[in-house]
């Protein structure tokens, strides 16, 4: 699904972001990328949007060389991917429900679609009741699922999230990964860039550590219980932390 | 393209953006409103320079002995001139008429006729009439001039008023033509930066679109249709208050001075036609322009 062969990043020419990093990630994975702050996680995330482009090595996403499509195509590449930024980046101007519905709106969906598919995904975030507030309305937690809705409504075939837990407390923060969970349990690639250890420990995925912009681990933990269901996965996840 | 869309779009942003986009329609009203006071009074200056202009003329004087194949052939050398626009005859018998009722006493005096016949002729350019001079009586080597047709006495123009009007009217329409053209810069320089800067305050948002899978033309159309808005209500605001100063103040005083009815001056219909298609398109290209740079992502 996603293949970095050799990437290297260079804000300035001293030193890199991302330095020879290789990897792949296979249909349906749910894969962590880990790291101190600032070890590159990301520049990789905006590498995979081709908010940036990579100063060597080729990356490619469902078999395409990102290299090789040309600026006005990249939008349409785009919607193939759902991202989650570390900053949200919600429009301020709309509310909850028309910035996911902004997510359809561009893609030529017309209004059946919205109104068939926008109130679900709400529904399965947990946002029925803030349709109508606008971002600054919002807690950060809030703020952080509408991402999530957003980035999901057109079930795309590869979920991107770039620190989803950043600021939350526990709780909250395992709420948002069942969710994430759960999208990856019908059939979704998701990319979770994180530094926060414990959870990915407890979550038993696979794991891509970087440190100063080096790939220093890959592993697939060992009790990786592939099957287990949303609810099995919330239970576990909040005993470990007891 | 889906319009409905779009213009949902560009009303939302123009409300939710209530000072800027209040701030650019100020702008596009104020400009209009200095282009459409100015422009009439440019071309009024204008025509009033020209008209004045057209009163640059030279006299041919015949000889008195001069007969009618003379008159003739000079008559055909005039009009055969391609810097000659208008060729007027008087006639002796004519001239004397004219001068004697300016001035019966000397010409009772005189008795005989002593004018000769002559040609009043206006050049197409003011600004030739040296050159037809040269052309029709070439200066001498020793001084003086000859004359190109033997039945010509001389050829005579007012040259110190000539050189004078030429001079003054030939400032007065450059410096007209040159504070036109900048207040034509100022005016798109004013409105292209109002927008730019309202334009600057929502760059964020155009990113965030781009990153969602937008395309540029997607998020472009409802800023263009945004300063179309703008414009028309801004132009269309400064054409009302423009129309109510030229019914109540301009009109009436206008059946009492020529100059405010120079004839030279543009329709209303036209003008207001003009400034508004100039509101509208310099305020539309000027949002689509303005944000490519913001579509870079
Ligand atoms: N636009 C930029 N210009 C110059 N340097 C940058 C830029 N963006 C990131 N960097 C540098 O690149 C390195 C990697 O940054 P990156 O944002 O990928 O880190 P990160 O792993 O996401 O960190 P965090 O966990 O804090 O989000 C850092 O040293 C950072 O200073
Ligand atoms: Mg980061």
């Amino acid at each position: 699904m996603i293949s970095f062969s050799g990437v290297e990043k260079r804000y300035s020419a001293t030193d890199a972001a991302l330095d020879g990093v290789s990897f792949d990630i296979f249909p349906g994975e749910f894969v962590f990328l880990v790291g101190h702050s600032g070890s590159g996680k990301s520049t990789a995330m905006k590498l995979l949007i081709k908010e940036l482009e990579p100063t060597a090595g080729e990356i490619r996403v469902a078999g395409r060389d990102l290299a090789k499509i040309p600026r006005p195509r990249v939008p349409y590449y785009r919607r193939n991917l759902g991202v989650i930024f570390q900053d949200y980046k919600l429009l301020p101007n709309r509310t909850v429900y028309e910035n996911v519905a902004y997510a359809l709106q561009v893609t030529g969906g017309g209004r059946r679609e919205i109104r068939d598919k926008v109130p679900d995904i709400l529904r399965l975030t947990g946002l029925s009741t803030k349709l109508h507030n606008y971002p600054d309305q919002l807690s950060g937690g809030e703020q952080q699922r509408v991402a999530i809705a957003r980035a999901f409504v057109n079930h795309p075939p590869l979920l991107i999230a770039d620190e989803p837990t950043g600021n939350l407390d526990p709780e909250t923060s395992i709420g948002i990964m069942q969710l994430l969970y759960r999208i990856n349990q019908t059939g979704t690639t998701v990319l979770v860039a994180t530094h926060d250890v414990a959870m990915v420990d407890k979550m038993r995925r696979r794991v891509i550590e970087l440190a100063d912009g080096r790939k220093i681990r890959d592993e697939q933990s060992a009790a990786y219980a592939a099957a287990e269901s949303t609810r099995e996965f919330a239970v576990r996840m909040r005993s470990a932390q007891g | 393209m889906k319009p409905v869309f779009f213009l949902r779009e560009a009303l939302r942003a123009l409300k939710r953006n209530a000072i800027p986009s209040f701030a650019a329609m100020a702008t596009v009203l104020v400009t209009v409103l200095v282009l459409g006071v100015f422009i009439p009074v440019v071309q009024a200056t204008t025509g009033a320079a020209n008209e004045v202009r057209g009163k640059v003329i030279a006299d041919v004087y015949l000889k008195t002995d001069a007969k009618r194949a003379d008159i003739e052939r000079v008559d055909r050398l005039l009009k055969s001139e391609p810097m000659i626009s208008k060729v007027e005859f008087i006639s002796k018998d004519q001239a004397y008429k004219a001068e004697r009722e300016r001035n019966p006493k000397a010409y009772e005096l005189l008795g005989s006729n002593p004018l000769p016949d002559t040609f009043r002729i206006t050049p197409g350019n003011p600004d030739d009439i040296g050159k037809i001079r040269d052309a029709l009586a070439p200066s001498a080597p020793g001084g003086g001039r000859t004359v190109v047709d033997p039945a010509i006495d001389e050829v005579r123009n007012r040259e110190e008023d000539t050189n004078k009007i030429l001079a003054v009217t030939n400032v007065v329409k450059i410096t007209m033509a040159l504070l036109a053209g900048l207040l034509g810069i100022a005016s798109m320089l004013l409105i292209a930066n109002t927008i730019r800067l309202s334009l600057y305050a929502r760059r964020r948002e155009v990113e965030v679109m781009k990153l969602v899978g937008a395309t540029d033309w997607f998020i472009r159309w409802p800023f263009v249709l945004e300063g179309v808005i703008v414009g028309l209500f801004g132009g269309v605001v400064a054409i009302l208050l423009l129309a109510v100063v030229k019914i109540a103040v301009v009109d009436p005083l206008a059946a009492d001075f020529a100059l405010i009815a120079a004839p030279e001056t543009i329709d209303f219909p036209l003008l207001i036609g003009l400034l508004l298609v100039a509101a509208v398109s310099v305020s539309a290209l000027g949002s689509g322009l303005s944000l490519r740079k913001f579509l870079r992502v």
